[in-house]
């Protein structure tokens, strides 16, 4: 539980953050709240010969509400998203969703950059960010540039930000009316991290669901949308058996896992059933 | 304490523990606090393969980079004994294989320790061992106790063929045999009782210090039993006089067993100490405490219940697979014979049974006594298979229960299985209340409602009885069944001149309370100020010898010692008042802290005016020695049984297969209480660890001997919210067995809880025809059983 010597520096700018990952290259690391990085330092899983504490930029902690979008900083922690007022009235959701992650520690500490940057498959946010089709901004050597939610997680813990970069916000929608969105998660009971983890997105429109977007984490190397059962509820009414339908038909393209929390089978089977309940709870808001 | 309180009897009060105000604010001096001057740090390097030949070790880089002072490998240890299995129960005969201090030329378990590096600081040690060389030759493993001892199993150790360590039977097998054979019903499952890592919050170590003038050592260690430590170490471990070692047990962060044991880090600290002359701390950090500290339980039984359509129950018949591990912790063999065993047939009059248990070494961590040690094992077996056969007859399992319990007027009880007898209970009685505060006819009534609109409620029933303060030694201390040494404990009791009373004990609390307790018992017995009264123990300098805390036997045994020595106390006292009252001896009497001649209590000596008298000594009776002090060591004359009825309410969600703990009701029957706030934190405590092992706790081992659930990110320690609140109460029948009627409440809530919560899972799932299912009841377990029984049917 001890790990292997490291160099420390603390940036106070998104620039200069930039330009030590620029100096060390592929022995450096960005550190933010620390809660999957330094596990995997104390296990000895990563042993990076440098550290670029980016906890104390400023400008990565900033939640701002600009028109219908919310803007949250890389570093704001779980706790400042799940407590923040713009985002509790705007995409109650998301407040929920890292009102759930693990215990008061580490939402006192992690970050949602972090989170997203580290992609584990067992994440809560990835299914978020998948079902509200968030958008991941990042900033590099080269300039800004930003990432499409659909485009982010690419394998287990790999996603399109490339080594140099540094993630400095996340662009959320705020939901409107007839929009609702929910999430439903089996925890693993040692870690709370999710087993299969389902975020649902709907907008109707008169008694029709217009849109549909599901986001399924947990079950596989990686954070997916469900496009099957997402077309089975769109121009549905969105009663039970349309969304009875709808769960039915999730769960298809997704590589599970199988470990002692979980098997692949039974993965698989609550991919349906929660999803199933994060589309009744999605609908009751939009209704609402 | 204020004085207006001391005219009341403290014993039955619910007294705020004394040990609280320091612990809570910070205070508490845990062994990772200590720093002597000087101090190394040690890191030791774990084999990563579960079973492999050493072929060969490197240290030389590792003992040249900056700030080692030393690397040390099992060749340099091989004037150290290997650490010494003190329980041979069960008839272990030339197979004994305890583990060396560092592994010498084949390891067998992930974890087994191979080199040893001493450094300034502990971040230099840790970086040392990864510069160690070690090459391995992979060996077969195995880690499932029953495969272990079956044809063509890869083999741990050459003088134990079939890795069998021993073969342990009690009761009559040829009735057994034949109450099966000729039973109405006969129930039978295979029931595991799945490994478990008892995670103190607090992980283990040891410092030690060598004095070469004197050649003395002195051990801090986190230790439940320091003076069977300081014994086995010297006398066994090192070969040394047993005065040359003094070990001292700082606050304890939690025990549960596994801090009873003779671990290598007190021997390989105290070796190099010796060796580079400066004093070594090696304190565990989590992985390690998972990979090398003792695990508990693990065992895969194979049980058949007899009985008749009228609820009867006529026989049982018991097979076990007792998963040891590696090598042989200090008491481990005792675990699953005398400690399980022996109590099989829990709370029931069974007239034949029968159990065979075979102790097998696998290439995992050490087994060990675990909160509860041996007897959850067996209360869960039996309590499961009432349940079962309740189910199988269709007739209420709380009746079926009434139907088998040994009544009040059984007692004292021989169940047969070579106990002493069970000294006092009426089980009715607990479950009866128990049913009272549950609201049990309501329940059946809810349930049924539930069930038609496709909720499933399940109610479960655990009646328990056990073994605490196992003694006399003259039992437990015979060679072949015990430790071949006593169970009794001591205590010193003096009065000082100035009245305080000073009580030095060999029990002592690593989380329970004793300094409270037996502050408690001294206070008003001898009627004094509680506040005058410092209990004083953990240190082998300084208090009498004991065998240490564990199996709940500090009460009932260290503290009728105490108690004992009250008494003794008591009777010099009235000896020295009736010479300062110039009275007849026989004529005095003691009562609430003075001493006077019956019928004339306005004529009184106080306890201080007499502690003073014997202190100052120039007036006493013609040939007594000076001084108010006394000592016993008590040895009981049988172990306490106490007992009770735990009911759990669930709730199943079929499709998740979550089970939702929605009720906890706890009727404990510990005999006469002391604190009841003290008996109350014990069985919540206990009730916690037993809900974990029916619903979260596994540890697993993968087919390589790897510890999958090798942290807290996998192990699946509950927290609060993932427990219920919990409703006490009790009864209470006085133990017959020492004189103040206690039992011990240490162990019980986790001896009662796992099957409490299973019996009322499947009882929920019962609409589904789950008829059993194995610990712990996850989601996915759940969601399997219902749909195999659906699959079934
Ligand atoms: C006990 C425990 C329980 C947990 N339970 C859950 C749970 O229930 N659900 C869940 O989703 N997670 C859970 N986690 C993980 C937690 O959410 C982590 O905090 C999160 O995954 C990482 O965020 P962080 O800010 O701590 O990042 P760090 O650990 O500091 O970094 C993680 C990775 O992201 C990179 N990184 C960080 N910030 C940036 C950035 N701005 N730009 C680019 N790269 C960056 C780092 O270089 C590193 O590779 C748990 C963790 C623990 C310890």
């Amino acid at each position: 539980m001890i790990p292997a010597p490291f160099q420390y520096f603390a940036p106070k700018t998104v620039n200069e953050a930039i330009g030590l990952l620029q100096q060390h290259g592929d022995d450096a690391k960005l550190l933010a709240g620390g809660h999957s990085l330094l596990p995997a330092l104390k296990l000895r899983l990563a042993q990076p010969a440098v550290l670029i504490d980016i906890s104390r930029v400023a400008e990565l902690k900033s939640i701002t509400s600009e028109g219908d979008r919310l803007v949250i900083g890389a570093g704001a922690t779980y706790r400042e998203i799940a407590t923040n007022e713009a985002v509790r009235s705007g995409c109650l959701v998301l407040a929920e969703c890292v009102g759930q992650i693990g215990d008061i520690q580490v939402r006192n500490r992690g970050t949602i950059g972090g989170s997203l940057a580290h992609a584990d498959p067992a994440a809560d946010l990835p299914a978020v960010v998948l079902a509200l089709g968030a958008t991941i901004n990042v900033m590099g050597p080269n300039g800004a540039r930003s990432i499409a939610a659909d485009d982010m997680f690419v394998a287990m813990m790999t996603t399109a930000i490339s080594p140099g970069e540094v993630m400095t916000s996340v662009t959320f929608p705020i939901l409107g009316k007839g929009e609702g969105a929910a999430y439903a998660k089996l925890r693993q009971p040692a870690s709370r991290y999710a087993i299969v983890g389902v975020a649902a997105y709907v907008k109707l429109d008169g008694g029709t669901v217009a849109a549909c977007r599901i986001g399924v984490t947990g079950a596989g190397a990686v954070a997916v949308r469900q496009p099957a059962a997402e077309a089975a509820l769109v121009g549905t009414s969105g009663d039970d058996a349309a969304v009875a339908a709808a769960a039915n038909a999730a769960g298809d393209g997704i590589d599970y896992l199988g470990d002692i929390h979980a098997s692949a089978e039974y993965r698989q089977a609550m991919v349906k059933v929660y999803t199933r309940r994060a589309l009744t709870e999605a609908l009751r808001r939009a209704r609402a | 304490m204020t004085a207006e309180a001391m005219s009341t009897k403290l014993v039955g009060q619910a007294i705020k523990r004394r040990e609280d105000p320091r612990l809570i604010t910070g205070q508490g001096t845990f062994l990772d606090d200590i720093k002597l001057p000087g101090m190394t740090h040690a890191c030791v390097l774990r084999s990563p393969y579960a079973h492999a030949k050493i072929k060969s070790i490197d240290t030389s880089k590792a003992k040249a980079h900056p700030g080692v002072v030393a690397v040390f490998t099992g060749e340099d240890m091989l004037d150290l004994n290997p650490l010494p299995c003190a329980w041979q129960a069960g008839r272990v005969k030339n197979n004994v294989n305890t583990p060396r201090v560092l592994a010498v030329g084949e390891v067998h378990f992930a974890g087994d320790p191979v080199a040893l590096v001493i450094a300034e600081d502990r971040y230099i040690a840790r970086d040392a061992c990864d510069l160690i060389e070690v090459e391995y030759e992979p060996l077969p493993v195995v880690v499932d106790a029953k495969k272990a001892t079956e044809p063509g199993a890869p083999q741990l150790h050459e003088n134990a063929p079939n890795n069998i360590v021993m073969e342990w039977e009690a009761g009559d097998k040829a009735k057994a045999d034949a109450a099966i054979a000729a039973a109405e019903v006969v129930v039978r499952e295979q029931i595991i009782n799945q490994r478990l890592l008892p995670t103190p919050m607090e992980t283990r170590g040891a410092i030690a210090r060598y004095e070469p003038a004197t050649d003395e050592f002195t051990l801090w260690t986190t230790s439940q039993a320091p003076h069977v430590l300081r014994l086995l170490l010297t006398a066994f471990v090192f070969g040394i006089p047993e005065t040359k070692l003094r070990v001292i047990s700082p606050d304890i962060g939690g025990g549960f067993g596994q801090k009873i044991f003779c671990y290598n880090d007190a021997a390989f600290t105290m070796w190099a100490a010796r060796k580079i002359g400066r004093p070594v701390k090696f304190v565990e950090d989590r992985s390690e405490n998972y990979k090398y500290s003792t695990h508990g339980r693990d065992h895969i039984t194979d049980v058949e219940l007899a009985g008749n359509r009228d609820g009867t129950i006529t026989g049982l018949r018991v097979t076990t697979y007792a998963n040891l591990g590696a090598y042989l912790s200090t008491i481990a063999p005792g675990i699953p014979t005398t400690l399980y065993g022996r109590i099989i047939t829990g709370a029931y009059r069974i007239p034949a049974a029968y159990v065979k248990v075979y102790g097998v070494y696998t290439n995992t961590a050490m087994v060990d006594a675990y909160r509860g040690a041996g007897r959850p094992e067996a209360s869960y077996l039996i309590e499961r298979m009432v349940d079962r056969f309740a189910a199988e007859i269709g007739m209420d399992p709380a009746e079926v229960r009434r139907k088998n319990f040994i009544p009040p007027d059984a007692f004292p009880y021989d169940n047969g299985l070579g106990l002493l007898p069970y000294d006092s209970g009426n089980y009715e009685a607990a479950l009866n209340k128990a049913l009272e505060i549950v609201g049990y006819a309501d329940f059946r009534k809810e349930q049924a409602e539930a069930r038609k609109q496709g909720r499933y409620l399940g109610l479960g029933i655990s009646s328990y009885v056990e073994i605490c303060g196992v003694a006399p030694s003259k039992w437990i201390g015979l060679p072949g069944e015990g430790w071949g040494a006593g169970l009794w404990e001591s205590a010193n009791v003096r009065v000082h001149l100035t009245g305080k009373v000073v009580v030095t004990t060999g029990s002592l609390p690593h989380g329970q309370g004793v300094e409270t307790t037996f502050a408690q018992i001294v206070a008003d017995e001898l009627g004094v100020p509680y506040d005058d009264v410092v209990i004083e123990h953990s240190d082998t300098l300084g208090t009498p010898f004991g065998y240490g805390t564990y199996g709940s036997r500090s009460l009932a045994v260290g503290g009728t010692a105490v108690y004992r020595s009250v008494a003794k106390i008591k009777e010099k006292a009235k000896k020295i008042a009736a010479h300062m009252l110039e009275a007849n001896p026989d004529d005095m009497v003691y009562e609430n802290g003075r001493v006077y001649v019956k019928g004339s209590p306005d004529r009184a000596k106080t306890l201080g005016e007499i502690a003073l008298q014997a202190s100052v000594a120039y007036d006493l009776p013609e040939g007594m020695e000076p001084f108010l002090d006394e000592t016993s060591y008590y040895d009981p004359p049988n172990c306490t049984f106490p007992f009770g009825t735990h009911i759990a309410i669930v709730e199943v969600d079929p499709d998740t297969g979550i089970v939702d703990l929605k009720r906890y009701v706890a009727v404990d029957d510990c005999g006469n209480v002391i604190n009841p706030m003290i008996v109350d934190g014990q069985i919540h405590g206990g009730i916690a660890q037993g809900i974990a092992q029916a619903l979260y706790e596994r540890a697993v081992y993968d087919e390589n001997g790897q510890l999958v659930t090798g942290t807290l990110m996998d192990y699946a320690v509950p927290a609060a919210h993932m427990l219920p609140p919990y409703e006490t109460a009790r009864t209470v029948t006085p133990s017959p067995v020492n004189p103040m009627g206690v039992k011990g409440a240490g162990e019980a809530g986790t001896i009662a809880s796992a099957q409490a919560v299973m019996n009322a899972v499947i009882d929920a799932l019962a609409p589904f025809g789950v008829k059993h299912m194995q610990m712990p009841a996850t989601p996915e377990n759940v969601w399997k059983a219902i749909r195999a029984a659906q699959s079934a049917s």
